[in-house]
């Protein structure tokens, strides 16, 4: 662990929610001076190391509950906490992958995934080792010193994942992060993500639109609906790992993407 | 031949040179234009020849270059603290934007007269000229490129708590060099303009004041044949400041990426 802060995490509350959000509101002022109600009541909690997927369809705020835990943006009312520390602004047990890659094109992938590294103020040495082993973990060693623009965009995605990961953070939010690639290289990017998971054991918040990603990914998903945006229903996943691709061709994956398409289609959203 | 089927203007460039020397030399030659109206290409190579001997036009190249250089220097110094003040401070570029546009509005060729009354008919009123005429190419350049930086790449550093003054050196000024360096391109082109035009109002040397003297002579070829060396100088400029680009900011033209 490389955490140095406040007591209030210790002892008790090792089985306890790492990430804990309640009451959570988020509204946002327009310019023409209407209000919208982004986030309403949100309440969830998230143990040490689970991964869990946020779904939802388009306008349910869940980008904007991603960016709240990220401290990118303020809340209105209630509290989130990560690993015992309210989040107020942006903290160092937090790692996040984007939608797109958002490399630095002036810089080579190993100087990339060095970014938290140099903003932190970290040992430059102690995580430049840290560093190589996450591009060997995602297989993008003998890539260290090309530029992004070099790199495919599962490739560019797989830099962005590593650059998350170097400080080691407790937490990795991560947002629609395959998005922007092909079915099969998502597919691919899922079992990397998993194994990746299983090696460095961080606690994952996932936000996708894809029902079936947060399927095959999740220990518990959970489905928001929009205007405000809430919680829906918070679904445990109880698929078997490790987990397999063919495993989503199963009656109890089915049923889980019908339970949770349920609430799509309940807010008219066309697939 | 490979080379040439797919850049066919390694022959074309060449190519449209010759033609146009040679019906310009057709055209002088049987029209009888006279020298001093129209020179034909032979003689303004001869002028050439005959100033690259003379060690007055060597000291007066050397002059003129000084004071574009000079002042282009100056220029970028101003353009750099300038830009970075006024982007940094919302209040400061609102306030500073009418006063930029004002100016830039004034044709800064009518400021040369007043130049040389302040600062004399040496080199000095042709740096000063040099580098009002170079100065706004490269600060308007400078804002927008410190403006320019992505607000995904600004949003990455600041979840990984990134401070003002870090987004500013790890983001913002690497996505304005580019654009800097556009602007140092155009820059560099004014200043050896501002420098030539400073001369012609008063000086004593210099290859404007060469371009006046062989006027008066009604030396047209040696005229021309300064021009071809102007142009020379501001090819090679263009060129030093593409290849610092290509260097240092490879990453605004996908053509030049490292390693491709």
């Amino acid at each position: 662990m490389t955490t140095t802060n406040s007591s209030s995490i210790q002892g008790a509350s090792k089985e306890a929610s790492w990430i804990d959000v309640a009451g959570l509101h988020k509204i946002y002022n327009t310019r023409t001076g209407a209000k919208t109600h982004a986030l309403a009541d949100i309440n969830f909690s998230v143990r040490k190391g689970e991964f869990i997927s946020i779904v939802g369809p388009s306008g349910c705020g869940k980008t904007t509950l991603l960016n709240i835990l990220a401290g990118l943006i303020t809340k209105t009312e209630g509290s989130t906490k990560v690993s015992g520390l309210e989040v107020s602004k942006p903290l160092r047990e937090i790692g996040m992958v984007f939608q797109a890659p958002t490399l630095l094109p002036w810089r080579t992938i190993l100087e990339n995934v060095m970014i938290p590294v140099e903003i932190q103020k970290l040992d430059k040495k102690v995580h430049l080792k840290k560093a190589a082993e996450l591009l060997e973990l995602v297989g993008l060693n003998g890539f260290e010193d090309k530029y992004p623009s070099e790199l495919s965009g599962g490739m560019q995605q797989r830099a962005g994942i590593c650059r998350a990961l170097v400080h080691s953070p407790s937490v990795l939010l991560m947002d629609e992060p395959f998005g922007a690639l092909d079915a099969m290289t998502r597919e691919y990017m899922n079992l990397e993500l998993l194994r990746i998971w299983k090696e460095s054991s961080q606690t994952i918040a996932l936000v996708t639109h894809s029902i079936s990603e947060a399927v095959f990914l999740s220990d518990r998903v959970i489905v928001m609906s929009p205007r405000p945006g809430r919680i829906a229903e918070i679904i445990s996943v109880d698929l078997p790992r490790p987990r397999t691709l063919d495993m989503m061709n199963s009656d109890a994956a089915g049923v889980y993407v019908k339970r949770i398409r349920h609430y799509f289609n309940a807010a008219n959203v066309i697939e | 031949m490979k080379t040439l089927r797919s850049r066919p203007e390694l022959l074309l460039v060449p190519a449209v040179f010759i033609f146009v020397v040679l019906l310009w030399e057709n055209l002088v030659n049987q029209l009888e234009i006279k020298e001093a109206i129209l020179p034909g290409p032979s003689r303004i190579y001869e002028a050439i020849v005959v100033q690259a001997q003379n060690s007055i036009f060597w000291a007066n190249l050397k002059v003129t270059t000084q004071e574009a250089l000079l002042g282009f220097i100056a220029a970028t110094i101003f353009a750099v603290i300038a830009g970075t003040f006024i982007s940094q401070l919302k209040i400061v570029e609102k306030t500073a934007l009418p006063y930029l546009v004002g100016f830039q509005a004034i044709p800064k060729v009518a400021l040369a007269p007043i130049f040389i009354i302040w600062f004399g008919f040496g080199q000095t009123s042709k740096v000063v000229m040099a580098a009002v005429i170079a100065f706004f190419p490269i600060l308007i350049n400078i804002i927008e490129g410190l403006k320019s930086a992505d607000s995904d790449q600004i949003k990455m550093l600041r979840v990984f708590g990134a401070s003002r003054s870090q987004i500013f050196l790890k983001v913002q000024i690497p996505a304005a060099l580019p654009f800097f360096f556009a602007g140092l391109d155009v820059g560099i082109l004014l200043a050896i303009l501002g420098a030539v035009v400073g001369e012609f109002l008063g000086s004593q040397e210099g290859l404007g004041n060469m371009i006046l003297l062989a006027q008066y002579n009604f030396e047209t070829p040696t005229m021309f044949a300064i021009l071809i060396v102007l142009s020379i100088m501001g090819i090679l400029s263009h060129v030093i400041v593409k290849a610092l680009q290509r260097k240092f900011a490879f990453w605004g033209d996908n053509n030049s990426i490292v390693g491709n």
